[in-house]
């Protein structure tokens, strides 16, 4: 039983759907312009992180609105944009499943190892 | 609602009870869906229409600073539309939808951007007491259960606070002036103080949505809460204005600690809410009026992005031949 909805925007599109938009899209090219993604460094040596979506005609059109919608006040040095349907995200509703991999190996971690407190440097 | 519903629903009141965010393909009641959206994309028409009555006064800012600012503002609540439409989104609502739906007049907005903006201490009056009120409305969302939202209020907040600061100093500058300006300051928080008590939406025991909203931790505190804590906070800086608020009962309860206020004129909000105040008309249509106006821009917009593509794919394919 499916109780979620197919209709996803904003990057989280699952492999294996379209995006909502794509199909507006192609209903009425003239009207529904394609949603980015929009991930911004916000100082030099830091991560591109996630800063929202926009919608945009083409990518020179995406960074200079995100230029102007994410960045008024130097919050960022850099931007990449990408169309929302060209992520691929994986499925929450087996969240569960996906990750539980690493669930049981405790023993990948630091704390993991009882060693004497004389031993230094380690 | 059979077992598995049931069950959904259960687990997705556990995950809100535990402070977990919710995302957008998550699981969540259709109602929880619903309420965002209508939430959400109020919000971000708000916004919209919040640069209207500002709008109105760019051209004659009493200076260039003054100009500068007021344009800074307005372009910062064109960033707060986007970012709340952007959220909005990730519901399964189109942009073109929810714009559908304020120009048809079906989504409402808040009604404070209804009342005109006669004189240019209205422009303090704004920012100090509309945002003022957003302010205290909105610090609460940045912590609300839907993921995008909580993180869009974010930006909002962080932005905000100029505005509410430079509202101040604005009607600061004009307290401090001649008495013509003097009258104006007081003139201006005398016709929004009322409008902004309003902002916080119906009484406790008269708001139907609230208590589903306070489940989900979407809201986290009550409308009247709210507008206490509003009340407390104008009370105070007004001292600092040296002007006063057009209430006669408002004082201060040593009992509760807080300021006890006058009569909310409930007839008036249920009036605006719909469409029968001073400006619905004049702001609908000229929102309209812009979305039409800019249909040829967006049009222009599309083929010139085609038409960039098929010249970069000609390029690469004549490029291609060339190296053959």
């Amino acid at each position: 039983m499916r109780l979620y909805l197919q209709k996803n925007h904003y990057g989280d599109y699952g492999d294996g759907h379209a995006g909502g938009l794509e199909q507006d899209a192609h209903q009425d090219p003239q009207k529904q312009w394609p949603l980015w993604e929009v991930f911004m460094r916000s100082k030099q040596g830091l991560d591109h992180k996630h800063a929202g979506s926009l919608h945009a005609v083409d990518a020179t059109m995406a960074l200079e609105n995100a230029r102007d919608v994410y960045t008024r006040r130097k919050e960022g040095v850099s931007i990449w944009v990408v169309e929302s349907k060209h992520i691929h995200a994986s499925d929450p509703n087996a969240a569960a499943e996906f990750f539980e991999p690493a669930n049981d190996k405790i023993y990948r971690h630091p704390s993991f190892y009882d060693l004497p407190d004389s031993l230094k440097h380690m | 609602m059979d077992q598995t519903a049931n069950q959904l629903q259960d687990q997705f009141q556990q995950r809100i009870d535990l402070e977990q965010k919710i995302e957008p393909r998550d699981w969540m009641p259709e109602k929880y869906r619903q309420t965002l959206i209508r939430q959400i994309s109020q919000h971000a028409h708000s916004e919209i229409i919040g640069m209207l009555p500002e709008g109105n006064w760019i051209t004659r800012a009493p200076s260039l600073k003054r100009k500068a600012i007021l344009l800074a503002k307005v372009q910062d609540e064109a960033g707060h539309g986007l970012y709340l439409y952007s959220a909005a989104e990730t519901l399964g609502i189109s942009r073109d939808e929810m714009y559908e739906q304020l120009h048809s007049g079906k989504a409402k907005y808040s009604s404070i951007f209804n009342y005109p903006t006669l004189s240019w201490a209205d422009m303090g009056a704004i920012g100090w007491l509309v945002d003022g009120a957003a302010i205290l409305n909105q610090v609460p969302l940045c912590r609300t259960s839907f993921g995008p939202y909580a993180r869009a209020m974010v930006r909002v907040c962080k932005e905000e606070s100029f505005h509410q600061r430079q509202g101040f100093e604005c009607l600061l500058q004009l307290s401090r002036g001649s008495e013509v300006q003097r009258q104006m300051c007081q003139d201006a928080i005398n016709r929004w103080w009322w409008p902004s008590l309003m902002m916080f939406g119906p009484k406790d025991d008269e708001s139907p949505n609230s208590k589903l909203s306070m489940q989900w931790k979407i809201k986290r505190f009550s409308n009247d809460e709210l507008r206490q804590k509003f009340v407390d906070m104008i009370a105070e800086q007004i001292k600092l204005l040296n002007m006063v608020l057009p209430d006669p009962d408002l004082t201060w309860n040593e009992q509760t600690k807080h300021y006890d206020y006058g009569a909310i004129n409930w007839e008036e909000f249920k009036q605006v809410i719909q469409g029968n105040g001073p400006c619905n008309k004049e702001r609908l249509e000229a929102r309209k009026k812009a979305w039409t106006n800019g249909d040829w821009v967006r049009e222009a917009a599309t083929v010139h992005a085609a038409k960039q593509a098929k010249r970069k794919s000609e390029a690469q394919t004549f490029s291609a031949k060339e190296t053959q």
